[in-house]
């Protein structure tokens, strides 16, 4: 504990992420403590009141609590970008390793895929597929499952790249000529050596998740009734909450958003910092 | 440049728009749906489309992509459609054709887009380059850093958003949305249009800047700290140049190579951003007719519109890499290794 207390002075970026995320998930978990879960469904409450004693953050125009809404919406979105990063970076870390380690025609085979679904925005895709399945109820955890299906590409081209740089490494020869296979070096020299690289390459995906279904949901597409952050801001426009000048319903997803989103990068450098020691200190 | 390095950039093009196009024709296939039957069903129904005219629609949209065929012609009608694009008819504007949608709204959004893509990428380079300099004052980094990388990791259409709120409804220093003043009819040859559109473009492309400008100079800052440390810079420093060509002829010329490179990646998600932003500016422009197009499930019009802008993407990003060896003589271009 005194270790990590002293690790995160020297590294104050990863100390300031991972405390934005914890308060995050204490925020949407001890909420819930305090609340009742239906505020955020039920549309009986007076509409477009402004914050008070009863309602923290005021209403919004479906008769919905706020402060509920942020509480259950934030949890719903970080859920979203951890289905949606978690399974990405499984596919990407699958690509990479094979492409990166097996090299030949299977590398040029995997880069050149990788490369051209860089070229062609996710958003697009997602659209398509999102409109193709439109039969399908959006919910949190399908909204997830379509964003994973585009978040493969760059993990699997960043993966590749450490791949590439790690497998000419002496220790890797050394395990070579000491009889072990392919899978055997992979799993117990080239993963654990990754592995802060990983970790950092996971905040970094869900942090593409949440930023796609943010899109996604921005434009309508969501679930409609789930409060998650992009319904919410989608809502906003669609009841021109501007034009009604109602502030506390824009500005509470906005911050929420802002603390969600920025928390993931500074988590993505601050490991960074332990993966790559030559970027140490010049961040 | 080497004819090798053109070709296979051209390959490229056409395999990116080859696989966009693909997943278009087969991704809806799959799921088994009937726009064309769904969305006239529902036309007869609520808004009153004749029988006999919406049958009409259905015989011209079969015969267009050739939907009574199998499967492999229906792909080669379709392939052969997009290469001239043709994209049929828009379903809720029937009878009009989705390729005049696409101009008459793409060019409201062209011009704005281009603008601000690079005025976002000039501020970029030259302000992060400015904060990376060694002779720049440490206090600017700690002040304009940690708000830059919020405003670099957040969507366009959340600073669109607060852009409205505080200076549109608030301060009343931009109109609230549109393209232009209602009053006016869409003439780009008038300079009073032209006037009204820049002031009305004036948010969205505001917006884009603050998120995108950010990313840049972050991204310009870090190489150019790594170039800092590079010998030819120390070289430049003892040979007694002048301060001002060390900067621009030696640390920055080098340090914007990366940039380029993340500006060919970053094309897509500043458009389709822009995209999402248009609709809260309720901006008459693509990016909103898409977005309608989806609540609709206008599903011409949505496929059209994903293809014109996977295209355009593609485009530039091949543009962008046939600049990339004028500007970094470096880079041989044969076949890569690795």
């Amino acid at each position: 504990m005194k270790n990590l207390a002293a690790y995160l002075k020297r590294n104050p970026t990863l100390g300031i992420g991972m405390g934005m995320l914890l308060f995050l998930l204490l925020f949407s978990t001890v909420g819930r403590l305090f609340i009742n879960p239906d505020d955020a469904y039920t549309q009986t409450m007076e509409v477009n009141q402004p914050p008070s004693a009863k309602h923290p953050l005021g209403t919004e125009s479906q008769g919905r609590d706020l402060l509920t809404m942020m509480i259950i919406g934030t949890s719903k979105t970080l859920l979203v970008g951890a289905i949606a990063g978690g399974i990405g970076l499984a596919l990407g870390v699958v690509l990479g390793f094979v492409s990166g380690y097996y090299g030949g025609v299977l590398d040029t085979v995997i880069t050149s895929i990788v490369d051209i679904f860089m070229t062609i925005p996710a958003f697009l895709i997602l659209i398509i597929i999102a409109s193709a399945l439109k039969g399908v109820t959006l919910g949190v955890t399908s909204m997830g499952l379509i964003v994973a299906m585009i978040s493969w590409p760059g993990p699997a081209r960043a993966i590749r790249a450490q791949v590439l740089s790690m497998r000419e490494r002496p220790f890797v020869m050394m395990a070579k000529l000491s009889g072990m296979n392919s899978l055997e070096i992979i799993m117990k020299e080239l993963v654990p050596n990754l592995l802060p690289f990983l970790v950092m390459s996971l905040s970094t995906s869900v942090y593409g998740g949440i930023m796609a279904s943010l899109g996604l949901e921005a434009i309508g597409i969501g679930s409609r009734r789930e409060p998650t952050m992009g319904m919410t801001l989608f809502y906003v426009q669609y009841y021109s909450g501007f034009l009604l000048g109602l502030w506390w319903w824009i500005i509470s997803p906005v911050i929420i958003i802002v603390m969600t989103l920025t928390s993931l990068v500074l988590t993505s450098i601050g490991l960074d910092e332990i993966a790559n020691p030559r970027v140490r200190s010049k961040v | 440049m080497r004819a090798q390095y053109v070709i296979r950039r051209v390959l490229f093009l056409f395999l990116v728009i080859w696989t966009a196009a693909s997943i278009n024709f087969f991704l809806p296939r799959i799921s088994g749906r009937n726009p064309i039957k769904e969305q006239l069903g529902m036309q007869i129904a609520t808004q009153g489309r004749k029988g006999d005219d919406a049958k009409l629609m259905e015989v011209r949209l079969m015969s267009l992509f050739g939907l009574d065929k199998p499967l492999w012609q229906q792909y080669l009608i379709y392939m052969g459609n997009v290469l001239r694009l043709k994209f049929g008819y828009s379903i809720n504007n029937y009878p009009r054709q989705v390729s005049t949608i696409i101009i008459q709204r793409g060019r409201m959004t062209l011009p704005f887009i281009a603008v601000a893509i690079v005025i976002s990428f000039l501020i970029g380079i030259f302000f992060g380059a400015f904060l990376g300099w060694n002779k720049t004052p440490k206090w600017v980094s700690t002040v304009f850093v940690p708000p830059m990388l919020v405003f670099s990791s957040v969507p366009q259409f959340l600073v669109a958003l607060v852009l409205i709120y505080f200076v549109a409804f608030r301060a009343q220093l931009a109109p609230m949305g549109g393209a232009y003043d209602r009053t006016l009819t869409e003439n780009f040859m008038s300079l009073t249009f032209w006037g009204s559109y820049w002031r009305h473009a004036m948010l969205p492309i505001l917006s884009i800047i603050i998120v995108e400008a950010s990313g840049w100079a972050l991204g310009m800052r870090a190489m150019m700290v790594t170039v800092e440390g590079e010998d030819f810079a120390t070289f430049a420093e003892a040979k007694g140049l002048k301060t001002k060509r060390i900067f621009t002829r030696y640390l920055m010329r080098n340090a914007m190579l990366p940039s380029i490179t993340s500006l060919a990646l970053r094309l897509g998600f500043i458009i389709t951003g822009a995209a999402i932003a248009e609709t809260y500016f309720q901006y008459n422009g693509l990016g909103n007719t898409l977005g309608t197009a989806i609540t609709q499930f206008d599903y011409f019009l949505i496929y059209g519109i994903v293809i014109i802008m996977v295209m355009s993407i593609a485009l530039v990003t091949f543009i962008i890499d046939m600049i990339y060896p004028l500007l970094d003589p470096r880079i041989s271009y044969v076949k890569q290794r690795g």
